[in-house]
């Protein structure tokens, strides 16, 4: 098999080796469940607690404020729905109009069944209209759901400074940090965030396992009803293993941050970000550059489309994803590119690369090796591109 | 990922005939950058009147690449009354087939070729034709109507699939579903009205409908049904085995029973479980 570039660490990564050896004892030796009486399940409870105390601190929480999920969707799906049901009588939510699907189409059902929804604007830069969203508040309004780091732009809002806004109305909030959590330092306890999801393939945990914090004293509602685990709050045992990576990877990253290791993953995106501009000719970055997660950059290559692009770095095993239409099996591009306002002629061949702290200088350079011919020969294929030279 | 076919990656990645030919007899532009895929089709007949050669410049994914190539390749040596009867079908069956939703993509394909002839031929740009349904991608009626006619589109994803309309704000669902229904509606046979049936007649039906139909996959749970009485349009029956202790069995009387035997024999008829 050719060797892979993974550049698509947005959509998933890779579990890391310390993570993957951490889990394995728990599929055949220590299989017990962590609610037995016996000794040979309260273990794994024991191996449970101290992941539960990696993960919280991660994000400067305490233990018995986390709750493990399956994923980032199934805790942002607890978090609105357990603020629905703790306030009965609040009928509006509030969001942004660049959220993941997990927000997004969530809200979009609850419009359906009759509760007021805002999706807050953001400018060119992708930047939130912060005026518009304290506007939009009311003595209605049940939860504000912002996310922390937008997965397309890498785009961060400032969760500080709206959580603090919010929470002084005395609203709940609550930020989707899937994409943030272990990239950039988040310390819940500075902030007025009450309730935060996050999602542990998104940095070196395996698929399945999430988890969601809830600030002590935060009305809250479970979603999956049934045993005693989780306080209580999330019905069903446990998924032993995935939490034990997802701990194993929280420690990981928490070190990581410590030690300035994304400087080197920035680094290499501003490389690879600032080379691709200066060699091809109409490329542009979506998003505010200033405000972004280290490891993302989203770039539009004018008069070409996004899945042919794909497609041919494919060919070479580099793998990355793209706002445009085609990818997705809808017509329209994301709707986090037409939020912002990206034109049409950049948004169908918007490319978004998202790195780790696994890739390597290497990898970025054959990349840079590889794409700009590409994207000249699909424009010379494009009928746009003569045309727009032309003018 | 799309499944391509061996052919569409080839046609994406080695791409025939593709740029401007500049002393072109027929020259066809369809899409637009906003719709995200655009095809510019080009051909030169020789002295027999036969297609010598045609090139294509497109924007657009590795399937509308692919297709704009195929057609180059499929229309040399073809007259243009021959070039005409070329569809979106063929252009899709010549690369091996294409996932249903890059169906629009041999869509273009047809529709540039045909602007092409049209051009070559100096008849007038045909007017848009019937009115917009799909204001996102710009669809009229007719378009709609010629796709689900031409390819035996059955649902609203069918004809997005195929021409896109739909696909957008999705305000036009209602009037594609009113096409489709048209369209189908003309062509279906109208079902012939079942002739009523006699008392005794209607009696056996419902009884060989509980042996043949009910009974066995009530068996399945260990239940029965027994039919007791028919009163009119009223199934009087009582229930056995395990079926007269479960709590559930209002629910299968009414959603089973009386839906089949409402399928199998009559749409008036009622169940009632008699004691």
């Amino acid at each position: 098999m050719m060797n892979v570039i993974y550049v698509d660490n947005n959509a998933t990564t890779m579990v890391a080796p310390e993570v993957l050896d951490a889990m394995l004892p728990y599929f055949n030796t220590n299989y017990g469940n962590p609610s037995s009486m016996h000794s040979f399940g309260g273990n794994v409870a024991g191996a449970i607690k101290t992941a539960r105390e990696s993960v919280a601190s991660l994000i400067g929480a305490l233990p018995e404020e986390i709750i493990f999920t399956s994923c980032g969707t199934e805790s942002d799906s607890t978090a609105i729905r357990a603020a629905i049901e703790s306030y009965p009588d609040k009928k509006h939510l509030v969001t942004s109009r660049v959220e993941h699907p997990a927000v997004k189409n969530l809200y979009e059902a609850l419009s359906k069944k009759g509760y007021r929804t805002t999706f807050v604007p953001v400018d060119h830069s992708g930047r939130l209209d912060i005026d518009y969203l304290c506007n939009s508040l009311s003595d209605d309004t049940a939860i504000v759901s912002i996310m922390w780091g937008n997965n397309e732009t890498g785009v961060i809002f400032p969760v500080d400074e709206i959580s603090q806004e919010v929470k002084s109305r005395g609203i709940l909030f609550h930020s989707d940090a899937v994409q943030a959590v272990g990239k950039i330092p988040i310390n819940v306890a500075e902030t007025g965030v009450d309730m935060l999801s996050l999602s542990g393939h998104k940095f070196h945990a395996p698929k399945g396992i999430g988890a969601l914090y809830i600030r002590k004293g935060t009305k809250f509602a479970p979603f999956l009803i049934g045993g005693h685990q989780e306080r209580g709050r999330r019905g069903g045992t446990e998924n032993t293993a995935s939490i034990i990576g997802l701990g194993k990877a929280a420690e990981l990253a928490a070190g990581h941050l410590a030690q300035n290791g994304y400087e080197h993953v920035s680094r290499l995106r501003d490389k690879l970000e600032q080379t691709l501009l200066d060699k091809i000719p109409n490329a542009m970055v979506n998003g505010d550059p200033s405000n972004r997660l280290p490891n993302t950059t989203s770039i539009a290559f004018e008069y070409v489309e996004g899945e042919a692009i794909l497609l041919m770095m494919n060919e070479y095993g580099i793998c990355a994803s793209s706002g445009s239409a085609c990818t997705s099996g809808s017509l329209e591009p994301s709707h986090v590119l037409r939020a912002m306002g990206v034109p049409f002629t950049a948004a169908h061949g918007s490319i978004r690369f998202s790195l780790s702290r696994y890739n390597t200088e290497k990898e970025i350079d054959i990349i840079l090796e590889k794409l700009p011919p590409i994207i000249t020969r699909l424009r010379e294929m494009s009928p746009f591109w003569k045309k727009a030279m032309g003018n | 990922m799309w499944e391509y076919t061996d052919k569409v990656k080839d046609h994406f990645l080695n791409p025939r005939n593709v740029g401007v030919m500049e002393d072109a007899d027929g020259v066809g532009e369809v899409g637009s950058i906003a719709c995200g895929d655009a095809l510019t089709f080009y051909f030169k007949l020789d002295e027999n009147g036969k297609i010598k050669d045609a090139t294509f410049q497109t924007f657009g994914c590795a399937s509308a690449i692919a297709s704009s190539s195929a057609l180059t390749e499929m229309v040399k040596g073809m007259t243009l009354e021959e070039a005409k009867k070329i569809t979106n079908e063929d252009i899709a069956e010549y690369l091996g087939g294409l996932p249903k939703e890059k169906m629009h993509c041999s869509v273009m394909g047809r529709d540039a070729l045909e602007k092409a002839i049209s051009c070559y031929l100096n008849e007038p740009e045909k007017k848009v034709d019937g009115q917009i349904v799909c204001e996102c991608f710009g669809v009229t009626d007719r378009e709609i109507e010629r796709v689900v006619r031409e390819n035996q589109l059955t649902t609203i994803d069918d004809v997005t699939d195929y021409v896109k309309a739909g696909g957008g704000c999705g305000n036009c669902h209602d009037r594609i579903q009113e096409i489709i229904d048209t369209i189908r509606g003309s062509e279906r046979p109208v079902k012939k009205k079942a002739p009523a049936l006699t008392n005794l007649q209607k009696i056996k039906l419902i009884e060989e409908s509980i042996e043949r139909e009910i009974n066995p996959t009530l068996r399945k749970d260990a239940g029965r049904l027994e039919l007791i009485d028919v009163d009119g349009n009223r199934v009087l029956v009582r229930l056995g085995g395990s079926c007269a202790a479960c709590a559930k069995s209002p629910v299968t009387l009414k959603h089973y029973v009386e839906s089949r035997l409402r399928e199998l024999v009559s749409p008036e008829l009622v169940v009632e479980e008699v004691q």
